[in-house]
């Protein structure tokens, strides 16, 4: 199998090999304790792959679980059943070569943006220096030359974004997780936004693992769409998006026949769920 | 008002805005301090006339031009100022005695508290018994530092240190308590060790918290070194206060008072520069940057 995909896409960065970006999650189920013990199941048997150098995004309704399956990739978390591997290996601490967007601002208030961005490398060994010319390098590909020096607290919600998205690639991930990253931004920022992340993910080539609530999004993004039924989340279908690529601005493939034949086909599935958790919840309240 | 709007170059009518605002804002700053000044006059110059008038007897109630002089005293007769030597000695074993406690008392509470509030089950062992020694009046621990310790400078740089460390261990709990979950995640999966973690993320976000205990400790440093001198010392800003107190001499106290307050300003105006620079990335307070 590794040897399919070293002939298939060749390596475009030197840190980790490209088999060593698969993931693959099988029969994983997450229960989370309350503190007085009782027992909450948030994933049941969730199954799905995510071949090297692919962008894949989750999409299901709110609280079915994306967050924590993320978590389960990175390591920050274990699953109650199941297993989680990336590269063939379990994930056992931090996965390696893993970089993460959070869906609420990670960003240290405390650091510079310049500080901020070099957090990866220095945290890997990298001399301060050689961190800081990196991280320079970094924010000019996002756009921010020229902000090195300011604080997150002064820049706009869509410049944070930037510098996150700097800080999640300057370590050169074979995988990159992103919740949400784009969900808190204005509909024109959020579309500028996602051009450069593909333009970026096309030089770098990492495993993405995108999760989003946004359906046309997800559809103009990825190679995979993964649905999750509403929680307990597991996997109720994966949609391989054979739009070819490069597929140019996110804007303008909304109007292609395929994508609105593709979006419709997911939307039929994920809207059963959608209502599902919306009627869930009006019923808890009432 | 709006046929106006145009004909007015927007940079001219910036200019005029920020001209009337500075003016503003500096005729605000004067009347402030006028009005500070009108109640200083008002508080002492009222002291002073009640105790001439007789109204209060200044014997027992000490008066502004009495405690003048006797600043004056302390001050200008060296060795003879005090029965225990200059009146800068006393203020210099003070301060020792309380700089060394604020330092020994902020330390361990900040290592204490950073540790505690980063290690559940360590929180929850020692948790209960904090509380405890806590709700301890701690001053009482100043008769058993000095039955231990003799009336030297240990038992008030001890009494100072516990008075602090419980300021500045509260807050450095909280503050390591409340760090962001998604920061900490977030640098985690960077690859941070747990030191990286604590030098980088937690120490740095507990700061706030921290030095904000500071300025309340080093009041409680001051108070921690005088009390211990009041229960016995051979020299110290306390014995010199217990000393005027037992020979009838309010003026010799208000002076002391006065002249600890002194310190104290200062010591609040260096916490506050160091704030400044610790903590120079935090937002401008709202009221910092008020609207005309
Ligand atoms: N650490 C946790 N402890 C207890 N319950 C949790 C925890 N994290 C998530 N959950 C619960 O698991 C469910 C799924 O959460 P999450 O993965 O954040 O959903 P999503 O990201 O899809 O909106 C939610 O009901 C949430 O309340
Ligand atoms: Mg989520």
């Amino acid at each position: 199998m590794a040897v399919r995909d070293e002939v298939a896409t060749p390596p475009a960065t030197g840190r980790t090999g490209r088999a060593d970006a698969r993931i693959e999650i099988s029969g994983v189920t997450k229960r989370f304790l309350s503190p007085s013990g009782e027992a909450f199941t948030a994933l049941r048997d969730v199954t799905f792959d995510v071949e090297p150098g692919q962008f894949c995004a989750v999409v299901g309704p709110t609280g079915c679980g994306k967050s924590t399956t993320l978590g389960l990739v990175s390591g920050l978390d274990r699953p109650s059943e199941g297993t989680v591997l990336v590269g063939g290996r379990e994930v056992d601490g931090i996965t390696d070569g893993i970089s993460f967007m959070f869906q609420a601002d990670a960003l240290l208030p405390w650091k510079t943006v310049l500080g901020n961005v070099a957090m990866g490398p220095m945290f890997r060994g990298v001399g301060k220096k050689q961190a800081h010319a990196s991280a320079r390098d970094w924010l000019r590909r996002v756009g921010l030359a020229g902000f090195e020096d300011h604080h997150p607290h002064q820049l706009s919600g869509g410049m944070r974004k930037r510098v996150a998205m700097a800080a999640a690639l300057i370590n050169e991930p074979s995988i990159l997780l992103m919740d949400e990253p784009f969900g808190a931004l204005d509909v024109q920022t959020k579309a500028i936004m996602s051009n450069e992340l593909i333009g970026l993910w096309e030089q770098l080539r990492p495993s993405v693992l995108f999760i989003t609530h946004d359906l046309e999004e997800a559809v103009a993004l990825a190679d995979r769409v993964v649905v999750m039924t509403s929680g307990p989340g597991s996997v109720k279908a994966v949609y391989d998006i054979d739009l070819p690529r490069p597929r140019g601005s996110v804007q303008d493939i909304r109007f292609q026949p395929r994508f609105l034949e593709l979006h419709h086909q997911i939307w039929t599935s994920l809207r059963e769920e959608v209502e599902r958790a919306y009627a869930r919840t009006t019923g808890e309240n009432s | 008002m709006s046929s106006a709007v145009g004909t007015k170059a927007p940079s001219a009518e910036l200019a005029a805005a920020t001209g009337a605002g500075v003016r503003a804002v500096r005729r605000r700053r004067l009347l402030v301090l006028a009005a500070r000044l009108a109640v200083a006059v008002v508080v002492v110059g009222g002291w002073q006339l009640v105790t001439t008038w007789g109204w209060l007897d200044p014997f027992f109630f000490g008066q502004p031009s009495g405690i003048a002089r006797r600043l004056v005293d302390y001050f200008s007769q060296g060795d003879q100022a005090t029965e225990f030597g200059s009146y800068w000695v006393q203020i210099e074993t003070t301060l020792r005695e309380a700089v060394f406690g604020f330092v020994a008392g902020a330390v361990t509470g900040i290592v204490f508290g950073v540790a505690l509030g980063q290690n559940r089950f360590l929180a929850d062992v020692f948790g209960p018994y904090i509380k405890v020694v806590n709700a301890i009046p701690r001053i009482v621990l100043g008769s058993i530092f000095v039955v231990a310790f003799g009336i030297g400078e240990t038992p008030k740089v001890l009494l100072a240190a516990v008075l602090v460390f419980f300021v500045v261990f509260f807050n450095a709990f909280q503050g390591v308590r409340e760090v962001d979950r998604n920061i900490l995640a977030n640098a985690r999966v960077l690859g941070a060790s747990p030191l990286q973690i604590v030098r980088h993320v937690v120490v740095p976000s507990a700061l706030t918290w921290i030095i904000a205990s500071l300025h309340t400790a080093f009041g409680f440093a001051i108070v921690g070194a005088l009390v211990g001198e009041v229960l016995g010392a051979q020299s110290g800003l306390g014995l010199v206060i217990k000393t005027a107190q037992n020979s009838f001499d309010p003026n010799g106290v208000f002076a002391t008072m006065f002249v600890i307050a002194i310190i104290a300003l200062t010591a609040e105006w260096l916490l506050t520069k160091l704030e400044r620079r610790l903590l120079s990335w935090r937002p401008p307070a709202p009221s910092e940057a008020a609207a005309i």
